[in-house]
């Protein structure tokens, strides 16, 4: 395998989490909510994961941190959609909550200072053929099955928000919540469910960035990746497709770090570290006013 | 409920916030009890920690609440103004490199002068950090929650940089700065680690409250944060303007309070110097409703729990993050009880008011 | 005889202190327009509301075709074959017309077949529009149109209209009101909520007037008469200005010469070309239909919107009311006497070098509450808890305080009752007898009339000035200039 290969298969692991977290995020904003719990919800995914995972394998890893980012989420959905609080408070409130409960259960659960754990993880399942595909081909289609997932889900993401009524009635309670729901859309009840596929989407990044890349827990071990699943929110102009895209170029962003960490070896390796960041803050400042926010996104 | 309309006025400003602490203590004892702990000495452990010695209060409590307080001030000054800044712990670390940078550069400078260009340094530095997010608002838009929130990781890195490289101590040794020299440290009272940035933040809390109530200014400034259009509109204020100002000297407290712990705490820069000093900062300031004076208070609230927590963990083995569940409790109480602070200029995420 | 199509009976509802509602009662025939007429705040939007589920009544009854029913949501309202076309335009704008059809009527969204079934919809209603359109881009009059195709994609046999023409230039609203007639024709009965009433007598057949929260007449349209019905609505004769007051026009105190704005967001035109003058003393009135420049023009004068081309040249002080009380008006969760000072600034007698001396604003803002007869109890208490009538003569007396030169106002008397807006126009002219200059919108042409000495028509952001006393037809014509031009392609 030739470095590029390396690369772009490493890409798009990193990827991964990124893009599942940012797809659920895309759908919660859609419906007019921001969620910085998202970043929460992922490092309880995470949690989940490893609990799950060490209790009866991966599957078991999956399932509860998808009911892990379930679990943050509906606290975000009923003090900041229920009870109408704001949303950025809120938010940074519940990733402060799930902070505290992740490592408190992990040093109850895995010792005081955790010795380096070891997971079972996913493995890596080629898909016949596709795999083969020159240059790209091993990098997008001989991942781990959560990677399947995702191309899976933005589809899915696609059809329900320009498919069906129910999406339709999602981006009109964005849009403008008065006007949704002079037309039938019950705005509180569409926004929790959003909230809520998003706190099951950010469960499901923590068990990928656990099971599938890292393969252990460590406390805070999201580092931001939830915040800037916001970012890549915004790159992606809240679409699903183009979130996706986002979330890949990301993923490259962060893969380049092994990439010049190993060429570049007088370099700081911490200054590879804030690069993604910097390249998200400079990109928001280029995008942002070429791409909309749904009208009602944040109105309480 | 007493006659006198203010003490009646105290008596409800404070119900809030007293039912948020109750609640937020008893998930941690709810919390203690379900993950087996006996909750009981976990608490005369907090107590201890805390409260429990003059030592305690001194040394452990006191200290820690001076960046709490000064980080504290600087956010709800922001929040006042309708600026979302959650990147305070980054400020905090620019500010401490900074200090840490200009006192050890400065250690042959008489003290009188030295510690002020110490913690001014900082206040520049936190500044200057939080100068990027303005700017990204006002010309570009960009939300100043996200971009305060990136560049708490981007300045985290900077630390281990920092520390690891350009600043690291003599010997190479570990990861952290060379200690400080006499003349760039805050003094101290003897006998104890309480250093003189109480006094500093003290002071400015009464400024700030002053400022708020007397001016014309702080009294434009929390319009702008309730309603920019109208500020705009029937007060004839640039709401950006403000808006960035409040930013940037949110900032600037928080960099103090960077340069406040380094120059009169620990002496030297290393990594995780903060145990999350920006976040519990948000708790802090939204606790004391942003009220100047009160954040003075839920300070010292704030940093008895962690100076508890971290007593609870040495005598009872509770491990001391827990003690963010209960910040996390006593926001989310705050804005679930108080209808003010759910809406306190929050709402509107535009601060040009278009 | 049938049962009615629908009746409300003895509905009740109430919001804090107010009752809204008293028992209303009324009922809806097969086939009929039936126009409710009432001042703002008698509770007519209120009784549609319940009738359309978005609001439920504290007590009463609802019954269609002669069965009760309870009308929970929007959508429950819908599937009875109720539809509602409300007084500000309900869709979203960044949809496309498709989008929000599918929307209100529950149809699944994207592809041909949603395009061709709206096509289909919008001919047989004989309301052609086109699918692939954003709604924010439409004119007024096709926005209009797609409320009501929303209505009628839901199958609707019930259309309640909440003062549908408010929004509209004159000619559009004939238009309009012929299609309702045409629906009608079609077996559609309307429900027409209005509060003019040459609109009722000329479209209606039976009239029923709410007061205060009860039915105080219903009767067949060809029996009435304008003045008993204005009776009816208002319980005793309208209390107009006796007369007004004439300034002698003093210097020119506004000077606009080759003005260009643009658009703010959110659509319309923007000032495209504007030259005027206005002297002290004159009260001059803005007619334009929205979306048209005038929100521009008068921001622009205010010093809110630089100009991209052209001069501005304003006398000051300038005070300026902004047609959105809670939004820009004022800081709801402000004291009157905090709204006072936000709205004078630097300039006060209780600023001095920066610092506010509190007692003295309170002192100030409690003698106005005297002055301008501002119902509160004291200044202390939150603007927002007042009523709108009183929250509006807050903001005038601030604007007053300035002693403005000029004094720009944009719709203000919206929201508020009959005599609430009387006394407002009145406050207009008396600030021009002082020696202001007063430029004001209004969105209906006849009030307009009678407040201002002469009319400056804004027109696709073309700024026409009207001779005085030009008649109403010529300056709806002008009002039309190019946006029926839109309206029309």
């Amino acid at each position: 395998m030739d470095l590029l290969e390396t690369f772009l298969t490493a890409a798009v692991r990193v990827a991964t989490p990124l893009l599942l977290a940012a797809l659920g995020e895309a759908i919660a904003e859609r419906a007019g909510v921001i969620n910085l719990g998202i970043e929460g919800a992922m490092l309880a995914g995470a949690l989940g994961a490893a609990l799950g995972a060490t209790a009866g394998g991966p599957l078991l890893g999956i399932a509860a941190a998808t009911a892990a980012g379930l679990g943050i989420s509906l606290l975000f959905a009923v003090v900041a959609v229920r009870f109408r609080t704001n949303q950025i408070i809120a938010g940074t409130a519940v990733t402060l909550a799930a902070i505290g409960l992740t490592g408190a259960i992990y040093r109850e659960a895995y010792g005081a200072e955790g010795v380096g754990l070891s997971l079972p993880t996913l493995g890596v399942l080629p898909v016949p053929g596709l795999s083969r595909i020159p240059v790209l081909g091993e990098a997008l289609f001989a991942q781990s099955p959560l990677t399947y997932a995702a191309y899976l889900l933005v589809a899915c993401c696609w059809w329900l928000l320009y498919r069906t009524s129910w999406g339709l009635g999602l981006r009109a309670a964005g849009e403008a919540a008065e006007h949704a729901r002079a037309s039938g859309v019950a705005v509180e009840r569409v926004r929790m469910i959003a909230v809520l596929i998003g706190g099951a989407l950010a469960g499901l990044a923590g068990a990928s960035l656990v099971l599938a890349q890292v393969g252990t827990f460590a406390e805070k071990m999201t580092a931001g990746r939830g915040f800037i699943a916001i970012a890549i929110v915004v790159l992606g102009g809240w679409h699903p497709v183009r979130v996706a895209l986002a979330a890949l170029c990301f993923g490259a962003a962060m893969a380049l770090q092994f990439l010049f960490q190993s060429f570049l070896l007088g370099v700081p390796y911490q200054l590879f570290l804030m690069l993604p960041y910097l390249l998200t803050l400079l990109v928001l400042a280029g995008a942002w006013g070429r791409t909309r926010a749904p009208a009602d996104l944040g109105r309480t | 409920m007493p006659r006198d309309p203010t003490l009646r006025r105290l008596g409800q400003a404070l119900r809030t916030p007293v039912l948020a602490v109750m609640i937020g203590l008893a998930v941690l004892v709810i919390g203690l009890a379900a993950a087996g702990y006996p909750p009981l000495p976990a608490l005369a452990a907090l107590w201890r920690g805390a409260l429990g010695t003059p030592d305690a209060v001194l040394s452990a409590l006191l200290p820690r609440a001076i960046p709490l307080i000064l980080i504290g001030l600087g956010i709800g000054l922001a929040f006042r103004a309708g600026a979302f800044n959650i990147g305070a712990e980054g400020q905090f670390y620019a500010g401490a490199i900074a200090a840490t940078w200009v006192g050890l550069t400065l250690g042959a400078w008489p003290r009188l002068v030295a510690v002020p260009t110490v913690l001014l340094a900082g206040c520049a530095a936190g500044l200057a950090w939080a100068a990027v997010p303005a700017l990204l608002r006002v010309r570009f838009g960009v939300l100043e929650v996200i971009s305060t929130l990136l560049l708490n990781f981007v300045a985290e890195a900077l630390v281990s940089w920092m520390v690891l490289g350009p600043l690291q101590e003599s010997k190479h040794t570990y990861p952290q700065s060379d200690p400080l020299p006499l003349a760039a440290r805050l003094p101290q009272l003897p006998g104890s680690r309480l250093h003189l940035g109480l006094a500093v933040a003290l002071c400015l809390a009464l400024a700030l409250w002053l400022f708020g109530r007397r001016t014309l200014a702080g009294f434009q400034l929390r319009a702008v944060g309730l309603n920019p259009a109208a500020a705009r509109v029937m007060g004839g204020v640039r709401p950006e303007r403000f808006f960035a100002a409040a930013l940037l000297i949110s900032g600037a407290f928080a960099g103090l309070a960077g340069a406040s712990e380094v120059s009169g705490t620990t002496f030297a820069l290393f990594q995780n110097l903060s145990p999350g000093f920006g976040f519990t900062g948000i708790a802090v300031a939204l606790l004391a409703r942003l009220h100047p004076l009160g954040i003075v208070a839920t300070g010292l609230l704030f940093a008895g729990l962690e100076a508890g927590a971290g007593a609870m963990q040495r005598d009872a083995g509770v491990p001391a993050v827990a003690v963010y569940v209960v910040e996390a409790v006593v926001i989310l109480t705050i804005v679930l009880a108080d209808p003010a602070a759910r809406r306190t200029g929050v709402a509107a995420p535009n601060p040009a008011g278009r | 005889m049938p049962a009615p199509l629908l009746t409300l009976a003895a509905i009740r509802k109430r919001y804090g202190s107010t009752e809204a509602l008293r028992g209303a009662d009324f009922s809806l025939a097969h086939g009929e327009i039936h126009a409710l007429l009432g001042e703002n705040g008698a509770g007519k939007s209120t009784l549609m509301k319940i009738a359309f589920g978005l609001v439920q009544p504290d007590g009463g009854r609802i019954l269609v075709d002669g069965a009760e029913v309870t009308i929970r949501n929007p959508l429950a309202a819908r599937r009875l074959g109720i539809g509602m076309v409300h007084q500000h335009f309900m869709d979203i704008p960044v949809f496309t017309v498709a989008e929000n059809i599918a929307l209100a009527a529950g149809w699944p969204p994207g592809g041909r077949g949603l395009r061709d079934r709206v096509r289909r919809l919008a001919e047989e209603a004989g309301l052609p529009l086109d699918p692939d359109a954003l709604a924010g881009e439409l004119s007024a009059g096709l926005r209009q149109r797609l409320e009501v195709l929303k209505a009628l994609a839901g199958e609707a046999r019930i259309l309640l209209l909440d003062e549908p023409t408010s929004v509209l230039p004159p000619s559009e609203a004939d238009t309009f009101l012929g299609l309702v007639q045409r629906l009608r024709d079609r077996g559609v009965a309307t429900i027409l909520i209005t509060h003019k009433l040459q609109e009722a007598l000329a479209v209606a057949d039976r009239i029923t007037v709410l007061r205060a929260g009860v039915v105080v007449r219903t009767s067949a349209a060809g029996a009435e008469r304008a003045d008993t019905l204005a009776t009816a609505m208002l319980g005793s004769a309208p209390g107009r200005p006796a007369g007004r007051i004439r300034a002698a026009a003093g210097d020119v105190v506004i000077g606009v010469y080759d003005l260009v704005i643009p658009a703010a967001t959110g659509g319309g035109t923007g000032v495209r070309s504007a030259s005027f003058q206005i002297r002290a003393g004159e009260v001059v009135g803005l007619a334009a239909v929205e979306g048209n420049g005038q929100r521009e023009l008068l921001r622009a004068l205010a010093g809110l919107v630089p100009p991209t081309h052209g001069t501005i040249q304003v006398t000051g002080p300038v005070s300026f009311i902004p047609e959105d009380r809670t939004s820009e008006g004022q800081v709801g969760e402000f004291s009157l006497t905090e709204n006072l000072v936000l709205s004078q600034g630097r300039a006060a007698p209780w600023v001095r070098r920066g610092w506010l001396d509190w007692a003295a604003a309170r002192r100030r803002a409690g003698e106005l509450l005297e002055r301008f007869d501002i119902r509160a109890p004291d200044p202390d208490v939150a603007a927002k808890l007042l009523s709108g009538g009183n929250q509006q003569r807050q903001i005038i007396a601030n604007a007053m305080e300035r002693r403005p030169r000029v004094l720009l106002a944009e719709n203000p008397g919206r929201g508020l009752d009959l005599r609430a807006t009387m006394e407002v126009y009145d406050r207009l002219r008396h600030a021009a007898a002082d020696g202001a200059a007063v430029l004001v919108h209004l969105p209906d042409l006849d009030d307009l009339l009678e407040v201002a000495d002469r009319i400056l028509v804004l027109a696709g952001g073309e700024l026409i000035p009207m001779p005085e006393g030009a008649p109403r037809d010529l300056i709806g014509r002008a009002m039309l200039g190019t946006s029926v031009v839109a309206a029309a392609g």
